[in-house]
């Protein structure tokens, strides 16, 4: 009975009750099967991901010798005695929300250009632009920190060639920064291009055919045709990235290093630093748990647009 | 034919087609204008790919570089020019048994990841798809938020795992490269699982009725049905798990150290990056090379590489 009420339309499997036959008897024991299936998952999730993750809730209680209980006496430290805490927090929250802005803008803009252009080209360029977002982010990091090279790097060669002065990419906290995202930028924005160009595609032409007879200019087609119709896959992509960003390792690792002078560190890289480069695991289980009220937020509406096209559908 | 129907519905390439004919006369008053969109819209592209294909190109302009031309004085030579093609660097790192060792690490981890978390998704998404129980529509949302999880907030965790299960098993855990086996479904399996549902819950539940009055039992339903008529998201799934463990660089380089354990993103920047001195030219070769067998299954199979990207935020 109880596997019914969690079927989505009620009234196949009623057709199904009626005969008590040895379907009937094969449909009684489904569930047991259905289980015993997903069980191998259910374990997985619940030793390696949700274990760990209340298991660092423990660990982060305690000293850095992992001996005693010290209660909240690591987050407290972190919020009131360690001033590289709130540096910490400042460049990841930079980071993360003015890359997710310009890899939506930039997503946007270029799904359009793409859109724009005959059907039968699409493909090709589609291919070339989404290249940043397949390559392992650690190899082509590897590429930008060549291309940001001080004194053999070809982007300060570039720049000096129409005059502009060498710019410290990696070197000055500020241009790290700005170098850190940018990359971010680059890798990321393709994966808005192609969510954004699908998105397009399902606008009915109709729409915009409609606009043009009624004189709308290409504003007054975005404003209310375009972005409305693409509202709730903007709102995913848009949160969906916001995690994956906020949580970011790859780039800061292989870039900066955190560096200059831990101005450039994120979360993740920083509780990496304190928990498996200096051994203090405790402190660096505190480090990430602080990412984790972000991240609920995000998910808890990413859950809610997912089920309310789940309804709509 | 299965096959393009399910990727025709994802990138519709096609659909203008349609309304082609009726184009011109719709858009007549508009043509230039039209004419100017188009110009403009291929400027920008073009800029944009500058701008997007600048590094891998980079990479491999520099990996075809000797070193005395990468130092050489950057007043009189052009970086983005190879003025003496050379293939050195390729033939260096394709000789160097520890290189060898780290591609035949990443190439083992990954294929290995690949089949468990197929053997672990494909069930799972199968019985949460079609055959429900109890808890069955909370596991479902439960994997989605699971892929939520990053991997950096488990690390930590999972590190102080391993070293309490190795005091308790005595058995060395660190520093092996099949632990990676054990810790990569953790980020393979949700998605893989999240989009094999959208996948299976599409099949027409028809089809899968007349199996079973035939007298199929669930695991022929399974095989004979759900799978080959899937088979584009497995395709898709396939791919994502491949790419990912490919990529993944957190935990490699948090669970292994020393060279012939190490995977290749590790590899490449722990020990071709030696203090200050860094070899650009077989860093960038390493890195292309590690590039490569992504950058390979998405020349071929973009489309399916494309269906499993749009198909994680909006199928379900």
């Amino acid at each position: 009975m109880v596997d019914m009420t969690a079927g989505q339309s009620a009234a196949v499997p009623r057709q199904i009750r009626k005969p008590k036959s040895p379907i009937a008897r094969f449909f009684g024991r489904r569930s047991t099967i259905a289980f015993l299936m997903a069980l191998p998952l259910i374990l997985l999730i619940g030793v390696l991901v949700i274990y760990p993750a209340f298991y660092s809730l423990h660990l982060a209680t305690l000293n850095k010798r992992m001996t005693e209980f010290r209660g909240f006496d690591n987050f407290s430290f972190l919020l009131f005695k360690k001033d590289a805490f709130w540096t910490v927090v400042y460049s990841s929250c930079l980071f993360a929300v003015s890359a997710v802005i310009f890899k939506a803008f930039i997503g946007f803009v270029v799904a359009h250009f793409v859109h724009n252009i005959p059907a039968k080209g699409q493909r090709k360029w589609r291919g070339m632009l989404l290249i940043p977002w397949v390559i392992p982010p650690a190899m082509s990091t590897l590429a930008w920190l060549w291309l940001f090279d001080s004194s053999y790097g070809a982007l300060n060669w570039t720049l000096a060639k129409i005059g502009i002065g060498p710019i410290p990419w990696i070197g000055e906290p500020g241009w790290a920064r700005f170098s850190v995202i940018l990359v971010n930028v680059w890798f990321g924005a393709p994966f808005f291009m192609i969510m954004y160009l699908a998105s397009l595609k399902s606008v009915p032409d109709a729409l915009y055919e409609a606009a043009d007879i009624d004189g709308a200019t290409w504003w007054q087609k975005i404003r209310y045709i375009t972005l409305p119709m693409m509202r709730n896959i903007i709102a995913i992509t848009t949160l969906f990235s916001l995690i994956v960003t906020f949580a970011n390792f790859d780039i800061v690792r292989v870039l900066t290093q955190g560096g200059p002078l831990d101005q450039t560190h994120l979360f993740a890289t920083w509780a990496f630093e304190i928990g498996i480069r200096s051994g203090d695991i405790p402190l660096g289980a505190s480090v990430s748990l602080f990412m984790v009220p972000i991240l609920a937020i995000a998910a808890v509406f990413i859950l809610r647009d997912i089920n309310k096209r789940g309804n709509e559908a | 034919m299965a096959v393009s129907t399910t990727i025709d519905k994802v990138a519709p390439d096609k659909t203008p087609d349609k309304t082609g004919p009726r184009r011109p006369v719709v858009y007549r008053s508009l043509s230039s204008d039209r004419k100017w969109a188009l110009r403009w819209s291929y400027f920008f592209l073009v800029l944009f790919c500058i701008f997007f294909l600048m590094p891998p190109v980079y990479m491999l302009i520099t990996s075809l570089k000797t070193s005395a031309e990468i130092s050489a004085d950057p007043a009189t030579t052009n970086p983005w020019w190879v003025y003496k093609p050379t293939l050195e660097n390729y033939v260096e790192l394709l000789t160097s048994s520890q290189f060898l060792t780290f591609f035949k690490n990443s190439i083992i981890v990954a294929v290995s990841t690949v089949i468990i978390t197929m053997l672990i998704a494909i069930p799972a998404a199968f019985s949460l798809a079609r055959m429900k129980f109890w808890g069955s529509t909370t596991l479902a949302t439960g994997v989605f938020l699971t892929y939520l999880v990053p991997d950096t907030l488990l690390f930590i965790p999972l590190f102080k795992m391993l070293a309490t299960l190795r005091d308790w098993t005595g058995i060395e855990l660190f520093n092996r490269w099949y632990v990676l086996l054990v810790i990569y479904p953790t980020l393979t399996v949700p998605f893989c699982t999240w989009i094999m549902i959208g996948y299976f819950a599409s099949i027409p539940k028809e089809l899968d009725e007349a199996a079973i009055i035939d007298g199929a039992t669930w695991w022929q339903t399974l095989t004979k049905i759900f799978i080959p008529v899937a088979l584009p998201g497995l395709i898709a799934a396939t791919i994502f798990a491949f790419t990912v463990s490919w990529a993944q660089f957190l935990y490699p380089l948090a669970f292994t150290t020393s060279n012939d354990q190490l995977v290749l993103p590790v590899g490449i920047i722990s020990s071709l990056i030696k203090g200050d001195v860094f070899n650009w030219g077989q860093i960038m070769t390493g890195a292309l090379l590690g590039a490569a067998p992504p950058l390979i299954i998405y020349a071929f199979l973009m489309d399916y590489y494309i269906a499993g990207l749009t198909a994680g935020a909006t199928k379900g």
